[in-house]
């Protein structure tokens, strides 16, 4: 079957697509776009997680006919439109969230998706929203210093304040990961 | 050659605009850009014209005959361009790290679930699926030989492998074995030197290194007969060395690039698709592509052992360890792998870091029926340091002591010989790591009033809010090797070039080291830096085309590739400065290069290196290698075997509800000697991850097998902490400079592996009262188990 939809703003076309296919293998296989991972294909470990009008969602869980017509994004259109990087992206870069780095395009939208419903996330709320995302690597503690620091940035471009965390051992040979601030009024269990 | 592929060679061409930095900085990782991007090409991203995909077949038995193999139906799907079994192969049939016994597809016999008998070739990955599944394959079905009582008693339960075909060094279904003899052994008259005596027996489940990244590869043809394969691996050059006979090739003519590889943790260093996607390739003359679903990584790589292991320990009353007793035995599963190198070291670091003046030790890896296992971080240390930890608590508790306390009257220091005779000649703060852990400020108690459900034991499943909370605290430590051991020829290569480009003087590193995520491609840039002075330096591709890196295993890399990527620097120095006394007539003694410039320590910059080396390249290509090993003694274990210890500490706290026997751990500190970080920040990353995969061996990991069939290959049935179970992991470093390692650094990607989960579960014990000597615990364990 023919399958099109809107990737990352732009139209695709998929021909001859096997029914079976996922949205993942479409993604990664069809249209050139493999940023998007295949580590279990089964929905537990959320590094295919790519947007689907505006939701995400694991994209090995979706079948190829389902997305005809509606929109995609991936970590591939979480880049500014010149080109830098984004705000999460490199947040995730500048933390040392990146070891292997075959969970971070998962955790890049699914920490995206948090920012947007929730710019000053507290640590378990952090830990809530991407508990469906695993990583092997780096035992979460940087990635939890990259969302806050996303967190941080983000609010002070919107000039909303101190976001999540503060004192986030961004710092070399610290890195403890505890969150010292009082999480903006969230996260009041910490 | 098409876009992706070429893509996956420039993966790390692209990516020099790394930090200034050099070591003891930290820059950010090279790769990091492209891999937030999503444009880093891994193994399994790789996409060929006119490519096609490969699947195997795989027994759905662990023992059994194989009566006939018939493949006509397969063939006969269209799409399918290749159906093979063993009788295809070209060169030599078995293959292996160690003893070459693994046969590359299964040859009349099988001897694990699991085991690949065919593979096949076509055009769409679902194709070769059905294909697979209309091979008839005719078995007559063996009883397995899966427990150590089976696999001793060969003469009443078979032969793993048939008595004239066992490649081992030992016999029967042992696959290897090391004894140990130190001090007077154990006899009555040490064991007359003990006030107290505690024994125990320990059991660790089969845990997997659950790498993200699967299995995977693209093999090409080439016009010279020879193929490429583009592959995550662990050591490009030993995947070859293996593939090379089976393929009937000479070495030259198959050459291997590294591809992005999702995380490696030992689950690489053994062949998986590599020799079966060349043979599709070679066969169909088209490249062929695998890559492994999550269920068929589970099969297709070998596991941690699982371990049964006996420990007795007599201490004096104050508490001074006397003597120590063990018996470690590992189930190696079908084929040897690693298991005489994972033997030897649970022999030798068995005993932890501690000073015993009498040991008996046997340690011994069995070849069975169960899946096979072979390296996994912490390498034959994490199932001794489960059991000899847990014998510290005991005997602390049996003595009356502070754990702590009684773990630092025994511990080693610089000057102590270890149980094989080998003197630690370098920092062994073994006492001041725990006694840093212990001083590390406690989380706060847990709000039990108004607790948020996502802290508890069972988290938001809602199991508890808060009542039937117990918290418990618990400390452990552990000893891990660097590197090689026992007498390997255990080297890296490292060519680095020097020239200008664009006005400005750039360093080439160019290595075949493994970069599975750890971060040494950001190591070896900034090795460069500091030795040459330069900012710009750009990392090669690891492949073929230079010498080999050795393996990126045993916390060896910074060492070995790090050391070799230094030497060839300073001889590229060295070079330059000679190449300025030659032209300018120099007489200071106090050269070096730095901000690009050679400059005197004395009379400050002489001359940019733009300008000395003008059209000129220097390039020096260098081995390193560590200082010479021993094979221990057969018998006593005795030997100077290891190149480096490297320890760590840590303090679990836990949250245990005891009524329904979850377990939640609030903070997992982790006490390291690292030598020297020669990038922090990828150190307390590297020491956080390897602390997490501890916990999930305490109290999640493993692979369950049942009469040797694997019942929970996935991320479904198999767990891994998510972020929800990993705790704040608070890291403190020390850098005390080991004389014999470049820079003084230690390994440090192990350590906290091998002593993190018994701190777990001493907590857990700690909360409870119970014995728990069995990992990973379970919530049965903690609701049925009777105090111990």
């Amino acid at each position: 079957m023919r399958v099109t939809f809107t990737a990352n703003g732009k139209p695709v076309e998929a021909d001859d697509v096997w029914e079976g296919e996922s949205l993942l293998y479409v993604l990664r296989e069809r249209v050139g776009l493999p940023g998007s991972k295949n580590a279990c294909e089964q929905g537990e470990c959320g590094s295919c997680t790519v947007y689907l009008d505006g939701v995400p969602v694991c994209a090995c869980l979706v079948a190829a006919g389902q997305v005809q017509d509606r929109e995609v994004l991936t970590v591939e259109g979480l880049a500014g439109e010149n080109g830098e990087l984004g705000l999460v992206q490199q947040a995730f870069v500048d933390a040392g969230a990146v070891q292997c780095g075959f969970c971070t395009p998962g955790l890049l939208v699914q920490t995206d998706a948090l920012l947007e419903r929730d710019p000053q996330p507290g640590d378990n709320d952090i830990r809530e929203a991407l508990s469906g995302n695993l990583c092997r690597c780096t035992g979460y503690e940087k990635i939890m210093d990259a969302v806050r620091l996303a967190s941080v940035r983000k609010c002070a471009a919107r000039g909303t304040g101190q976001g999540a965390g503060q004192g986030t051992g961004q710092g070399a040979g610290q890195g403890t990961g505890r969150n010292t601030g009082p999480g903006a009024g969230k996260g009041g269990a910490e | 050659m098409t876009a992706r592929t070429i893509q996956g060679e420039k993966n790390l061409q692209k990516i020099n605009q790394a930090a200034k930095d050099g070591i003891g900085g930290s820059p950010l990782r090279p790769d990091g850009n492209l891999k937030v991007r999503g444009e880093f090409a891994y193994s399994s991203d790789l996409w060929h014209e006119d490519m096609l995909w490969g699947t195997a077949l795989r027994s759905p038995h662990p023992r059994a005959n194989i009566l006939s193999v018939d493949i006509t139906e397969a063939l006969k799907v269209p799409g399918v361009y290749a159906v093979l079994t063993h009788e295809d192969i070209p060169g030599a049939k078995y293959y292996g790290l160690e003893i070459a016994d693994q046969p590359a597809l299964a040859i009349d016999r099988i001897r694990y679930h699991g085991e690949a008998i065919a593979l096949v070739a076509a055009d769409h990955p679902e194709t070769a699926r059905r294909a697979m599944k209309r091979i008839k394959v005719e078995y007559e079905v063996l009883t397995p030989i899966v427990t150590e009582e089976q696999c001793l008693h060969p003469e009443t339960y078979g032969y793993v492998h048939e008595p004239h075909e066992y490649k081992s060094h030992a016999h029967g279904n042992i696959c290897h074995e090391q004894r140990l003899v130190s001090g007077l052994g154990v006899t009555d008259e040490v064991r007359a030197m003990a006030d107290v005596i505690v024994s125990g027996d320990y059991e660790v489940g089969m845990q997997d290194q659950a790498f993200l990244g699967p299995e995977s590869g693209l093999a090409v043809p080439a016009e010279d007969g020879g193929v490429d394969l583009y592959i995550a691996t662990q050591w490009l050059h030993v995947d070859r060395q293996q593939m090379a006979p089976v393929l009937g090739l000479p070495e030259e003519k198959v050459r291997l690039t590294l591809a992005g590889v999702g995380g490696a943790f030992g689950g690489r260093e053994d062949l998986s698709m590599q020799i079966h996607a060349c043979l599709l390739a070679l066969h169909t003359g088209k490249p062929v592509k695998i890559v492994y679903s999550r269920d068929e990584s589970f099969f297709g790589h070998v596991h941690r052992h699982p371990a049964r292991m006996h420990y007795e320990h007599g201490a004096t009353r104050d508490g001074k360890l006397v003597f120590s007793d063990c018996r470690i035995v590992l189930d190696g599963g079908a084929y040897a792998s690693a298991s005489p190198a994972v033997v030897g070291n649970a022999a030798s670091l068995g005993n932890g870091p501690y000073v015993i003046p009498n040991v008996r030790m046997h340690a011994l890896a069995l070849y069975s029926n169960n899946p096979s296992c072979g390296a996994m971080r912490g390498f034959g240390a994490v199932q001794a340091a489960f059991g000899y930890e847990s014998q510290m608590d005991k005997l602390a508790a049996e003595l009356g002591m502070d754990p702590v306390e009684l773990r630092q009257l025994n511990a080693v220091k610089q000057g102590d010989l270890m149980p094989t005779g080998q003197e630690i000649d370098a920092p062994a703060p073994v006492a001041d790591l725990l006694q840093r852990a212990k001083d590390m400020p406690l989380p706060p108690p847990l709000d039990t009033e108004h607790p948020d459900l996502r802290q508890l034991p069972g988290a938001l499943s809602n199991t508890s809010h808060g009542e039937g909370i117990v918290r418990g605290v618990g400390y452990s430590v552990g000893i891990k090797n660097v590197g090689f051991s026992e007498g390997f020829d255990d080297y890296s290569t490292a060519r680095v070039r020097l020239e200008v480009i664009g006005g400005e003087p750039v360093a080439m590193v160019h290595t075949a080291m493994a970069e599975v995520g750890q971060g040494g491609v950001t190591v070896h840039a900034q090795i460069a830096r500091t030795e040459l002075g330069v900012e710009q330096v750009t990392i090669h591709p690891a492949n073929t085309q230079v010498g080999s890196a050795g393996s990126t295993s045993a916390s060896r890399q910074t060492y070995m590739t790090g050391g070799a990527v230094k030497l060839a620097a300073e001889a590229v120095r060295r070079e330059l400065i000679d190449k300025g006394r030659r032209r300018y007539g120099w007489t200071h003694d106090d050269l070096t290069l730095a901000g690009g410039k050679v400059v005197s320590a004395a009379a400050g910059p002489l001359v940019s290196m733009v300008d000395l080396l003008g059209d000129e390249a220097i390039e020096r290509t260098r081995e390193h290698r560590h200082r010479p090993t021993r094979p221990f003694d057969k018998e006593t274990g005795q030997g100077f075997g290891h190149v480096q210890y490297t320890f760590c500490a840590n303090r679990a706290v836990v949250d245990v509800d005891v009524e329904l026997g979850l377990v939640k751990v609030v903070e997992l500190t982790a006490v390291q000697d690292v030598g020297k970080a020669l990038n922090p920040l990828s150190v307390v990353g590297q020491i956080q991850g390897g602390c997490t995969q501890a916990l999930g061996l305490a109290v999640m990991e493993e692979i369950v097998v049942r009469d040797g069939k694997v019942r929970n290959a996935s991320f479904t049935d198999y767990l891994i902490p998510t972020i929800l179970d990993t705790p704040p992991i608070p890291v403190e470093i020390l850098e005390l400079p080991d004389p014999n390692a470049p820079y003084g650094l230690r390994g440090v990607g192990e350590a906290p592996t091998v002593s993190a989960t018994p701190s777990i579960v001493a907590a857990i014990r700690n909360a409870t009262g119970l014995a728990l000597n069995r990992i990973p615990v379970r919530p049965e364990h903690l609701t049925t188990e009777q105090p111990g």
